[in-house]
């Protein structure tokens, strides 16, 4: 996902390593059988519904020590551990999660969830229709964050956990912990949010846009119904080249490639790939198409775009008048597509709300990834705040919000 | 030298306990500059406050995080924004009223968002910085002031005087005030201005007749209203910060 391919894999958290939580095996959780489908926003149901997910680390016999993790745009629920002994590297966000680590799976029980509308192994558009047999393509309905999170609360009950101790995302990943905590305040004790935001702004909707686009102008693209025959391959990778670009920053693309020819010596004055960058953009693009499905794409940069939290709440500060959990939001000094101003915004809303929050903004030049990437400071705050809740939480002290803090106070 | 300043927050002991006696039990309490979260950790450990912090440093909320105290990071007048009007029974701004690049408009805003102010700060008409400039000829260096003058956060110093007269000219009770040496030796305020190294003060918006009687009774704000302002004024323009007091 980043633009140092390789996050070097410390000898702790090989497979056996005391900071690895191992073999993990996947799991998947089957819900919403007809004739009691889920009722989505966009007013269709949708049923039976599968999530995929992986859990690290021990549920207590309270149920008091779950923590949720959930993805961005375009991951999975392999967030930890290892799949296979050969595996060529372990979860995406293995650097914080394990023995030892900032979410500390001998302390908490950690679930990774992926999301409805994805192809990672839970029900999306490259799913079976059940009507029809064949995949579903663009017939799948139009899913919201509202409704992953739906979707989640169902493998919550699954699992047996009636209120989490706390939960994380980065980007997207915070798009649903927001959601979580006004829509199941009871269940959420406490939400981290990362490189995130209330709303997607235009300019993110913009490169949403154009990553559509060029997916749906690929010859490929047949409307969808491409499952069987040649994928829009094409128009995958310049999605993700766009959204690639939006994940790194001016100066660290600038320190990593500069200028710098790959494979020649001399500009050859024609249009091969010349620059490294370019290689590096088409290589991360390549790479995509082999585990991601377009209409996935599709749907999941749509659910993103339509996520607004005030959106039928009135504002942010009344949407935010539900909730009940602390926070932990912290934004990155140079992500420029989630800018800290966008971290802020939430912040403001959550002080006028009274909740206990702590707000931090990393100083990193990696730009939006970089809280996928090794962080000190990010691993220090994620492994104090969750300490600090789950003495709180077992003491009975987590702060209640303020009974009547108001409403906004001066802009 | 248990009264040495302290390393990592920079702030004093002795002015820690001092403030900490001044916060009622059960109160809620913002603080502007906590430092490593400290004063406040100890607040909702001790007195069953709820406590929030503000602080600029990031090693410094990372501090905070490792005490479960919640913080902002950023500028002061930025962390106080957001909070409703009258959201803490304190605000407490401890050693860095001399760096806030607006005092009025920090103190300003401590008084919208909370009852009362608790503000300390170095006294830069203490006898010994007089004589130093006065001797000397340059800019007077001490424990409490130990920068040069080019290299200075303290962009705002003041007197013991100047403050007493900053209240008054904002219509502000000093409802309480305590003077101690640069040794840290508690002293009647009696010519606090030249004996007293730091000044401890709560303040108070002057919403009616004054009935505080303490030492500078005379000189609080009377209760008056000048210049139109009415008490609780909370304009919205932020840029207006100078005529909220």
């Amino acid at each position: 996902m980043s633009i140092d391919d390789a996050v070097p894999i410390s000898e702790g958290s090989r497979l056996g390593g005391p900071e690895s939580v191992g073999l993990i095996v996947p799991q998947t959780v089957t819900f919403a059988e007809p004739p009691d489908e889920m009722p989505l926003d966009c007013g269709r149901r949708l049923g039976p519904i599968t999530l995929a997910y992986e859990t690290y680390g021990t549920l207590s016999p309270a149920a008091d020590n779950a923590v949720l993790i959930l993805h961005a745009l375009s991951g999975n629920a392999h967030a930890a551990g290892w799949h296979a002994p050969d595996d060529r590297k372990p979860g995406w966000w293995d650097i914080v999660i394990g023995p030892g680590k900032a979410f500390d799976t001998r302390r908490y029980f950690v679930v990774c969830s992926n999301i409805l509308g994805g192809c990672k192994g839970s029900t999306g558009p490259a799913s079976v229709n059940p009507a029809t047999g064949k995949p579903w393509g663009l017939d799948f309905p139009m899913v919201t964050m509202a409704d992953m999170v739906r979707a989640q609360a169902r493998l919550a009950d699954h699992l047996g956990i009636g209120r989490w101790l706390s939960m994380a995302g980065g980007s997207m990943g915070g798009f649903q912990a927001l959601e979580w905590t006004v829509r199941y305040p009871a269940r959420v004790a406490s939400a981290i949010l990362m490189a995130t935001s209330a709303r997607l702004g235009a300019q993110a909707i913009a490169f949403d846009e154009v990553g559509r686009q060029a997916i749906m102008a690929d010859p490929n693209f047949r409307g969808g119904a491409y499952y069987g025959g040649e994928p829009p391959r094409a128009g995958l990778a310049i999605a993700r080249m766009i959204g690639h670009i939006t994940y790194l920053s001016d100066g660290r693309m600038h320190e990593k490639f500069g200028r710098r020819l790959q494979d020649r010596d001399r500009l050859g004055y024609d249009f091969r790939t010349e620059f490294q960058v370019e290689s590096y953009l088409r290589y991360q693009g390549d790479a995509f198409v082999r585990r991601f499905d377009a209409n996935a794409y599709l749907y999941i940069t749509k659910a993103m775009d339509y996520f607004d939290l005030a959106e039928g709440r009135g504002s942010l500060v009344e949407a935010l008048e539900a909730a009940r959990a602390a926070f932990l939001v912290l934004s990155i000094t140079s992500d420029w597509l989630f800018p800290t101003a966008q971290s802020k915004e939430i912040v403001r809303a959550l002080k006028a709300n009274g909740l206990a929050t702590t707000f931090l903004e990393l100083d990193s030049p990696h730009g939006h990834d970089a809280f996928l990437l090794p962080n000190p400071a990010l691993a220090s705050a994620v492994a104090g705040f969750l300490e600090n809740i789950q003495r709180q939480v077992r003491a009975g002290s987590a702060e209640p919000p303020d009974e009547n803090p108001g409403k906004e106070g001066r802009p | 030298m248990t009264d040495a300043p302290d390393p990592r927050s920079g702030k004093l002991r002795l002015d820690y306990e001092l403030i900490e006696s001044m916060v009622p039990e059960g109160a809620r309490v913002l603080d502007l500059g906590c430092g490593d979260g400290r004063l406040l950790a100890d607040l909702i450990a001790r007195k069953g406050c709820v406590g929030r912090g503000i602080e600029i440093d990031d090693e410094a909320v990372l501090a905070c995080l490792q005490r479960g105290v919640p913080v902002y990071h950023g500028d002061m007048l930025e962390g106080l924004g957001g909070y409703a009007d009258g959201h803490f029974d304190v605000a407490i701004l401890s050693q860095t009223l001399q760096q806030a690049s607006d005092p009025p408009a920090v103190i300003g805003d401590m008084l919208r968002v909370a009852e009362r102010a608790i503000i300390s700060f170095p006294n830069f008409g203490h006898w010994s910085i007089r004589l130093r400039l006065l001797l000397g000829g340059r800019m007077p260096q001490t424990t409490a002031l130990p920068h040069e003058w080019f290299s200075t956060p303290n962009v705002h110093l003041c007197t013991v005087k100047d403050f007493r007269a900053f209240c008054e000219s904002r219509h502000l009770c000093r409802s309480e005030e305590i003077y101690l040496t640069p040794r840290f030796r508690r002293i009647s305020p009696v010519l606090a201005n030249w004996r007293a190294g730091m000044a401890i003060v709560q303040i108070r918006r002057c919403d009616g007749p004054c009935t505080w009687q303490g030492p500078s009774a005379s000189t609080a704000g009377g209760g008056r209203k000048r210049d139109g302002v009415s008490e609780g004024t909370r304009t919205p323009d932020p840029l207006d910060h100078n005529q909220v007091l």
